[in-house]
């Protein structure tokens, strides 16, 4: 009895050590989006809150925006179905959090080092449109609903190219097991997946950005159209949960792009004669963490760039270009796998 | 063994709760959630028989995408109750039939017991790895059955598609070939401006 009780105590610190992490690099996410792209557009940005006096940069933004959230009343439209309107953002955060039981930080730093790894992250990410669905469903309203159908429709149609872009990197790893996906590229930069997988990899980022509702394919939000769609009527704390879940997922999705095709924890200067050995003693979390950052901050970039897409643009891309690119790249693997196509394969 | 059968009953009554609520529920969106929470459920219980890739599976498929279109379909809907409970005592001796045949069944099999020694799960190693499993008896000794099974679905597909795909003369339609092969000069004149040309 002793022993379970003391098996939970380890796993519950061991959920804080990625939640408070995680949750911080929420919070900076929201400062850093709006710095970055002041930046881009020749604004400043947010500069002005910071500690104890000090300004730092507008440090101190994502903390008063969290006090202000929850300090803000939480207004339920009369005609809202309330038991569903409050677990909406709950059914939204719950699987961007709980997905990352199974990502590997480094190898053997992994909460659930299960066999079937990928296939519960697919799982888990299909289950995010809940929140959407059941939120623009509640609120009883005609932006948040017309959000909430063009979010579904479009989540489920990405998710389709996004599995087929994960059965190229299953068929290349031979393995569910992210960690075994990692372990599967070393041997240097070139040995990574995002080579061999290079179509796959994008059409993985593009149905990625797709999947959290991100510019340029915010339709579900569509600010000059739809209001803010399936959020319109939430306030308060309960609109800071989708937010939460909105960025959780985009560090989800920058860190299994990084897991997938990137080499995971993998140093790039690996099998470089000097290089590698000088930078050998570099823990493998800090390379995971360089790249993760990189593909966040891609996302920041997209929305500083790009237009939206119009609604029947995006369905257009999901079904007849990014589908048909990646089953005809999966023949293509298959064929190179068989092959047993060195470097990769051989 | 004793914290494994209180997860178990704690997931069997959730289950089965929900599995009722789906068919006494008012709201059709309820009872459409209520069948993602029983689904749900029914793949936790898959994990606790260590069938990790049928329970995911389940969430994938049928919780994932099956019910996120039901969903998305039945709030479409604008369904007016009392209609439907108009014909209730006109269908019921077709459904007390149909239901009287069920029972009889299940009870027919279920009545006899089950046979366990059969059914024991064996235990396997953190190694075993039951998606390996699967795929080595669906591609060799099962292959033609899952191709099968796979064609026929294929055919439901194109025949729901082809049953319902219907052109309307008054809807206008793009043409997203012609779209993405504009260019700049199909749509943009660049006007001399005259102040900074002279």
């Amino acid at each position: 009895m002793y022993e379970l009780a003391y098996d939970l105590i380890i796993i519950l610190l061991k959920i804080f050590a990625i939640l408070i992490p995680l949750m911080t690099a929420v919070a900076y996410l929201t400062y850093a989006e709006r710095r970055l792209i002041g930046f881009m557009q020749v604004r400043i940005g947010p500069n002005r809150v910071g500690f104890f006096g000090f300004r730092m940069f507008g440090l101190g933004q994502p903390i008063a925006d969290a006090v202000k959230l929850m300090f803000k009343e939480i207004v339920m439209p009369a005609e809202a179905n309330r038991y569903l309107f409050v677990i909406a953002p709950i059914l939204a955060i719950a699987p961007a959090l709980a997905a990352w039981a199974v990502v590997p930080f480094g190898d053997g730093l992994v909460l659930a080092d299960i066999n079937a790894g990928l296939l519960y992250i697919l799982a888990l990410t299909s289950l995010g449109v809940y929140g959407v669905i059941i939120a623009g469903w509640a609120s009883n309203s005609k932006y948040a609903f017309l959000g909430a159908m063009r979010s579904a429709a479009q989540i489920v149609s990405y998710e389709i190219a996004m599995g087929f872009a994960l059965v190229g990197v299953l068929m290349a790893a031979h393995s569910l097991n992210l960690r075994e996906i990692v372990l599967q590229q070393s041997g240097g930069f070139w040995h990574w997946y995002w080579l061999p997988l290079l179509p796959l990899f994008m059409v993985y980022l593009i149905s990625g950005v797709a999947e959290t509702n991100r510019a340029p394919f915010d339709v579900a939000e569509g600010e000059s159209e739809i209001v803010a769609g399936f959020h319109v009527e939430y306030s308060g704390m309960l609109f800071a949960v989708f937010f939460l879940a909105e960025y959780a997922n985009i560090i989800l999705i920058s860190m299994l792009t990084v897991l997938m095709f990137w080499g995971g924890w993998l140093s790039p200067f690996e099998g470089i004669p000097l290089l590698g050995a000088a930078t050998a003693w570099i823990p493998g979390i800090f390379w995971l963490v360089m790249k993760t950052f990189f593909f966040m901050f891609c996302f920041l970039w997209f929305r500083a760039t790009f237009p939206r897409y119009r609604y029947d643009q995006i369905m257009r891309l999901g079904w007849k270009v990014l589908i048909p690119v990646t089953i005809v790249w999966l023949v293509v693997l298959a064929v190179a796998i068989v092959a047993k196509l060195p470097p990769w394969f051989g | 063994m004793g914290f494994e059968k209180i997860i178990f009953y704690f997931f069997a009554a959730i289950l089965v709760v929900s599995a009722l609520r789906v068919i006494t529920v008012r709201n059709t969106v309820h009872a459409a959630l209520f069948l993602v929470l029983a689904f749900f459920t029914t793949a936790a219980l898959w994990l606790m028989l260590e069938a990790e890739f049928l329970a995911m599976t389940l969430v994938l498929v049928y919780v994932g995408a099956v019910m996120v279109l039901f969903l998305f379909v039945v709030m479409m809907l604008d369904i007016d109750v009392s209609v439907l409970r108009a014909g209730f005592t006109r269908y019921l001796p077709v459904g007390a039939t149909v239901a009287v045949v069920v029972i009889i069944e299940m009870s027919y099999f279920l009545l006899g017991g089950f046979d366990n020694s059969k059914f024991t799960p064996v235990k396997h190693g953190v190694e075993y790895s039951n998606t390996r499993a699967i795929g080595n008896v669906l591609y060799t000794d099962y292959l033609f059955v899952f191709e099968i099974a796979a064609v026929i679905l294929l055919l439901a597909i194109v025949a729901a598609i082809s049953l319902t795909l219907r052109k309307r003369k008054d809807t206008r339609y793009q043409t997203p070939g012609n779209q993405v092969k504009v260019r700049k000069s199909d749509r943009i004149r660049i006007v001399k401006d005259m102040d900074t040309e002279s």
